[in-house]
């Protein structure tokens, strides 16, 4: 027989193993959705663990009407939010989960803190101790707690603004100064705050100067960083969370806190540094903002030439008699919604014969994998979508090339002109195709803000308007062919 | 040892939080090995649910939040209530996490005219 005592304690593991094993399955396709599933399954039972099991067997957690009572509201709203969501607004979403995580770490710390001292200073107060001394551990856990929660949480909010549009990118001079400072500050006020509490001061003016730095810590983080950079920060201040919630696994020693926290934490970190390589950018460099718009604005339209714009009509005759389309699509396919038209297009060419292909770029929309979420919620084959290096070699064979609001992602400059921006990132090189044809609003910049030659190549021929609308007028050219 | 048998039973005690300290360092450790090899073998197509996903599991915290609401004082109101809003965030964190992961998820279908729609 299992002694009751163990029951807890078996409850954690079996969340814990849920964890690994739900993250080893989500990074396969087939099986991604049992995965998240088994995590979700393995997050349940630990629930149930705290609820009612202790370190006696079962047993009921005090103020467990609260409890529930805010279990049940958030269960509620939080899958309404979650079901209601657009797919392309699903990065902000996720930046706000991310916050809220970050609030409840940070949260904890506080009360874990009023707590401490309270009983401390209660004690002090009857006489029963003369000196208080806290571990040093525990309070490095509160404390670390408090501040990556503190700043996962404000810099989350801001992401979440700025991907929503409403906040703009706001760069202060001498950036990296102002954060190093804040950073310095933040742990100085901690370290005179354990000087003040093991002195017997337990006022609370340190503490909060702590929370009151955080928060602009995290503020002052992400605003400098441009939009395109986003998916980077929020993949970021992801694993901090996770860092968060792991300190809380030191503090209760509770392990399955603190193995969910350091495996998010630990994939957090990789996955931030995937997704910079995916741009051909250092970490570094992201954080400082260096992001396009900057110096190296005035780019070079070298050919001088005028872009050639070209008819729906002409466009669709191009591609009923083409042998091989390859799509590239890029945020405006997702601004616009026209990922289920597109599918449709698709199917009409493949009708006719035509081999229809996707081209993924790493970082083609706001987030990696982003397009691929896009085109299979629209029922697009999952083997049509081919990644970057495979889809390359693909170009030069093929007849026309479909650019539907994606700008950077094939800019040539990135490959032939050292001073730009984006020089060094990998693209995808549409310009190898026979016949390019772009779909665009305007003749406006991509993200990082500069010229793209592309645009004037002799092949290639601009299409403007919305995306969606575009892609409806091919459809019935096509059709009416 | 000592002649004060309360001492010993302090040393026991420090030893038992040393060990537990030392093993949750171990975990740590493993743990860092355990998410970098996760994460490296996974294709681009999937970084935008697995970022989600991993969103969902640091929900977490919320244990935390239960178990610091578990010792609250029932007059401590300025407490509960902070632990209740805890307690609030952090399962917004942990359902909305796997709703949108398994949401993004379920477009990943091997057949292209699976009937949910």
């Amino acid at each position: 027989m299992i002694p009751s005592y163990a029951y807890q304690d078996i409850a954690y593991l079996i969340g814990s193993v849920s964890f690994v094993v739900g993250l080893k399955m989500m990074g396969q396709p087939d099986s991604a959705r049992k995965g998240n599933l088994v995590a979700a399954f393995g997050m349940a039972v630990a629930v149930f663990a705290a609820l009612f099991l202790n370190a006696q067997g079962f047993h009921i957690i005090n103020n467990f009407p609260y409890i529930v009572a805010a279990i049940f509201l958030a269960t509620v709203i939080g899958t309404m939010m979650a079901k209601k969501v657009q797919m392309t607004a699903m990065p902000e979403m996720v930046s706000l989960f991310n916050g809220m995580g970050g609030l409840s770490a940070a949260l904890i710390a506080v009360i874990e803190f009023h707590h401490k001292t309270a009983e401390a200073s209660g004690m002090s107060a009857d006489g029963m101790i003369t000196e208080f001394s806290m571990p040093v551990g525990v309070y490095l856990a509160i404390v670390s707690g408090l501040i990556i929660g503190t700043i996962s949480f404000a810099g989350s909010v801001i992401a979440w603004g700025k991907l929503n549009g409403k906040i703009g990118d706001y760069r202060m001079p001498q950036q990296q100064i102002i954060n190093a400072v804040v950073l310095a500050a933040i742990i100085a006020l901690a370290v005179a705050h354990y000087g003040a509490i093991n002195s017997g001061d337990f006022s609370m003016s340190y503490f909060y100067g702590i929370i009151g730095l955080a928060v602009v810590y995290g503020l002052i983080f992400v605003f400098p960083i441009g939009g395109a950079d986003m998916p980077v920060v929020i993949s970021l201040l992801n694993s901090f969370t996770g860092v968060a919630a792991a300190t809380g696994g030191f503090l209760y020693h509770n392990k399955v806190m603190l193995m969910g926290g350091v495996l998010v934490g630990s994939a957090g970190t990789i996955l931030t540094v995937v997704m910079c390589k995916a741009m051909n950018r250092s970490l570094l460099n992201v954080l400082i903002g260096m992001a396009g718009g900057g110096s190296g604005g005035s780019s070079s339209n070298s050919s001088g030439g005028s872009v050639r714009e070209v008819q729906a009509t002409d466009v669709a005759i191009m591609m009923k008699y083409a042998s091989k389309v390859i799509i590239v699509p890029g945020y405006g396919l997702a601004v616009a919604q026209a990922q289920h038209v597109c599918h449709e297009l698709e199917n009409l060419l493949e009708e006719e014969g035509v081999d229809v292909k996707y081209a993924i770029h790493p970082v083609a929309g706001r987030m990696p994998g982003h397009m691929n979420v896009l085109l299979a919620e629209s029922n697009v084959a999952y083997d049509k979508l081919v990644e970057m290096e495979h889809i390359n070699s693909e170009f030069a064979t093929t007849d026309v090339v479909l650019v539907v609001g994606a700008n950077d992602v094939v800019n040539p400059a990135a490959k032939t002109d050292p001073d730009s921006p984006i020089y060094g990132m990998p693209i995808l090189e549409v310009d190898q195709a026979k016949q390019i044809v772009v779909l665009k609003r305007s003749m406006k910049a991509g993200y990082a803000g500069v010229d793209n030659d592309l645009f004037y190549n002799p092949k290639c021929g601009m299409l403007f308007g919305d995306a969606k609308a575009s892609i409806t007028k091919l459809v019935n050219e096509v059709k009416a062919l | 040892m000592s002649d004060n048998p309360f001492a010993v039973i302090g040393q026991i005690i420090d030893f038992f939080e040393y060990q537990s300290i030392i093993s949750l360092i171990y975990l740590v450790i493993l743990m860092i090995f355990v998410g970098v090899e996760l994460i490296s073998h996974v294709p681009s197509v999937l970084h935008t649910p697995l970022m989600s996903g991993a969103n969902a599991i640091h929900g977490v915290v919320l244990i935390g939040a239960i178990i610091v609401m578990g010792y609250i004082e029932p007059a401590d109101y300025l407490s509960l209530a902070l632990g209740t809003l805890a307690v609030f965030v952090g399962t917004l964190n942990v359902i909305g996490g796997f709703v949108v992961t398994d949401r993004m998820l379920e477009m990943f279908k091997k057949k292209p005219k699976g009937g949910a729609q």
